[in-house]
């Protein structure tokens, strides 16, 4: 770490350019000191590259290279930043608030190892799974847009400059829309879900924007930590409300909060499996991400226009989102449907801590982040194991799998149990983060609720395994067990599933620790690489 | 097309004139209005045009499609491989200043003519892939197939 004060940025030019060059001849900042930058770059020059090299045999080994990269630096990063302290990366060396800075902290850091994990988890069961879904001549590009989508989910958690956040989501969206699209090899239906999707993101997106327009306005920034400081001062202005109600409903849209979640069943129902399992552990965690950075740290739990947006408009949001979506989930008859219906109802159980605005809750939230995304990961993938199979997801299709597909099965069984909270997974350790951080406040109400909203999670889990085991196999399926390249990362998220379920000292304590850092800002702030000018 | 003698004249001529003030707009860039993705799009237009006038077969032989999807990612490599150019000599991302230690003016100069090359790569590649995409669409999707 070459750290050095940000005076540097008052220094003169010459004077600054000559002592930068006397810097980098006696230390030069070595790899170490860029990885902000390089946990985004790598895989955001992979894509350009597999598409150069064209060929379908290099595409696989370089994306996988290239999420493994971002894996091990999103780990280093947090490694380094769960004591407390924030790196800040100046990019082209310009100093913020002029530049564009990467901030890393513990929050940004957590969701970038979920992110990228995740990935590196799906790549290989993507291979097999996409092997059969799309053809040939297209793998190349689904790869590319792949590692577009991963640097664009990972620049808008590692940035720190609210207009750079929204340009990251713009390319992860678009990649996203057409990844969706390229499940019409399978079912021409993605292509108008896609459409679809692409409509409901681009107005989010579009809401976004406004809303930073509009915070520009007012406080002539973009760097997110300036732009905390300068709101601060000002609490009475009108645009600052106005653009705080743009970002809440832009990002509600990303989020798929609960009215606005319309993109969100078709889009994982119809995309090819990889995709869906790849959007639903990631995609939405992202943008609960930017909704905390922007709750939080950009205008503040003190921000006197906040506590009401949230108590009035997210808690009630959230709740109706855990019992209509799981309700809705219940009468489905297509499991991926069943899923996404799933999904919005976990997205209201982040929100709730969120909208609880305390730093036990707001922990409970960002754990399950990290707890939904293995969990979701673990039974889209074990979907994608059955439409590989067994030819679709509708229930019809897949009666009395669990005998045919035993070892694929039980790890959906197990995904399953965490969706539901039972203890020992994953899922158990968030809500019970979510119900003490509830008793904290003395809502007993609420804690009662997210039990009860549990209890249509057992419904509807039920079903998926009545269908799975209790019905006979259908004599036109396919008698086989998945292939072991699908099998072996379903498991390994399923163990991962029940691991972080019994042992959550190391996700709960770095989930507190990325809390604290959204609430009360990083304890010290560490310039990595080159300073700026 | 074969007699609007007049269309394929004027073509002919205005095809290397337009590509001319492409580059003229893309070296200027760096100093004046225009830059590469302005550039980028008159360039394209120029093959544009050809193509309008003397069908797409034509001008794929020139521009074939394989050869506009490598320059789409070469251009974002120029650009992203300037910034890890300097990255690798020591300073950080996009610090154009890296590429003349003696005179950063003069880096930051490179750079950006560099950089803006790569978006003028990449946009006149965008531009041709999109109109090929119009121009050679599939046939749509039948009702059985719904």
């Amino acid at each position: 770490m070459s750290g050095e004060a940000a005076s540097g940025a008052l220094a003169g030019h010459g004077a600054e350019a000559a002592q930068a060059a006397g810097k980098a001849a006696e230390q030069a900042p070595g790899l170490m000191d860029h990885l902000p930058a390089l946990v985004v770059l790598v895989p955001f020059l992979a894509a350009p590259l597999v598409v150069l090299l064209g060929a379908r045999r290099l595409a696989w080994p370089v994306t996988f290279a290239a999420a493994l990269f971002s894996l091990a630096a999103a780990l280093a990063l947090l490694s380094q930043v769960l004591g407390g302290a924030a790196i800040s990366y100046h990019i082209g060396g310009w100093a913020p608030p002029l530049g564009i800075e990467y901030r890393i902290d513990a929050a940004n850091a957590f969701v970038m190892v979920i992110v990228s994990a995740i990935a590196v988890a799906i790549l290989p069961y993507a291979r097999a799974s996409i092997a059969a879904e799309i053809p040939a001549r297209q793998h190349v590009l689904f790869h590319a847009l792949f590692l577009l989508a991963l640097a664009g989910l990972l620049g808008v958690s590692a940035t720190g400059d609210a207009f750079n956040l929204f340009v990251f989501l713009e390319i992860s969206s678009l990649s996203t829309y057409v990844l969706v699209a390229m499940g019409a090899y399978r079912d021409k239906r993605a292509l108008t879900t896609a459409f679809n999707y692409l409509l409901m993101g681009t107005t989010g997106a579009t809401f976004f924007v406004i809303g930073i327009g509009f915070l520009y306005m007012s406080t002539g920034t973009l760097n997110m930590a300036d732009l905390a400081q300068l709101i601060a001062q000002q609490p009475g202005n009108r645009t600052i409300h106005a653009g705080f109600a743009f970002i809440l409903v832009g990002m509600g849209l990303k989020v798929a909060m609960y009215p606005l979640h319309l993109w969100l069943p078709g889009a994982y129902s119809y995309a090819p499996s990889a995709v869906s399992a790849f959007l639903a552990a990631t995609a939405t965690k992202v943008a609960v991400y930017v909704m905390l950075r922007f709750l939080f740290s950009v205008f503040g739990p003190a921000y006197p226009f906040e506590a009401s947006a949230l108590g009035l408009v997210v808690l009630p949001l959230a709740l109706l989102a855990m019992f209509a979506a799981s309700f809705i989930a219940i009468f489905q008859v297509n499991f991926k449907k069943m899923l996404a219906y799933s999904s919005i109802a976990q997205v209201g159980y982040m929100l709730l801590g969120i909208a609880m605005l305390s730093q036990t809750a707001l922990s409970g939230a960002i754990v399950h982040l990290f707890n939904h995304a293995i969990t979701k990961a673990t039974l889209f993938m074990v979907i994608g194991a059955y439409v590989l199979r067994a030819g679709g997801a509708f229930y019809r299709d897949i009666e009395g799998i669990g005998r045919v597909m035993p070892l694929t099965s039980a790890a959906g069984v197990i995904g399953g149990l965490s969706l539901i909270g039972v203890p020992g997974t994953a899922g158990f350790v968030s809500k019970w983060l979510l119900v003490q951080g509830a008793l904290e406040k003395g809502w007993w109400w609420l804690a009662l609720l997210v039990v009860a909203s549990s209890l249509l999670a057992v419904v509807y889990v039920w079903k998926g395994i009545e269908v799975a085991y209790l019905r006979s196999p259908r004599d036109d399926v396919d008698r086989r067990e998945a292939p072991l390249a699908m099998l072996v990362p379903i498991w390994v998220m399923a163990i991962a599933t029940i691991w972080f379920g019994l042992s959550a000292e190391w996700t709960v304590g770095a989930a507190r620790t990325a809390a604290e850092a959204l609430m009360h800002g990083a304890s010290e702030i560490v310039i990595s690489g080159g300073v700026g000018r | 097309m074969r007699h609007h003698l007049i269309l394929r004249v004027i073509t002919k001529i205005l095809a290397g004139t337009i590509m001319l003030f492409a580059f003229y707009v893309q070296f200027h860039g760096d100093y004046s209005p225009g830059g590469g993705f302005q550039a980028g799009v008159i360039l394209a237009v120029a093959f544009i045009l050809y193509g309008l006038v003397f069908s797409v077969e034509t001008v794929q032989r020139v521009m074939p499609p394989w050869l506009v999807h490598r320059a789409m990612a070469l251009g974002l490599l120029l650009y992203a491989g300037t910034g890890v150019a300097a990255l690798l000599l020591g300073y950080n991302f996009l610090d154009y200043a890296a590429l003349n230690a003696h005179d950063p003016e003069h880096g930051q100069e490179l750079g950006i003519l560099l950089v803006e090359g790569g978006v003028g790569i990449t946009v006149t590649a965008v531009m041709l892939s999109i109109y090929y995409a119009f121009v050679g669409r599939t046939p749509v999707i039948g009702d059985e197939e719904w």
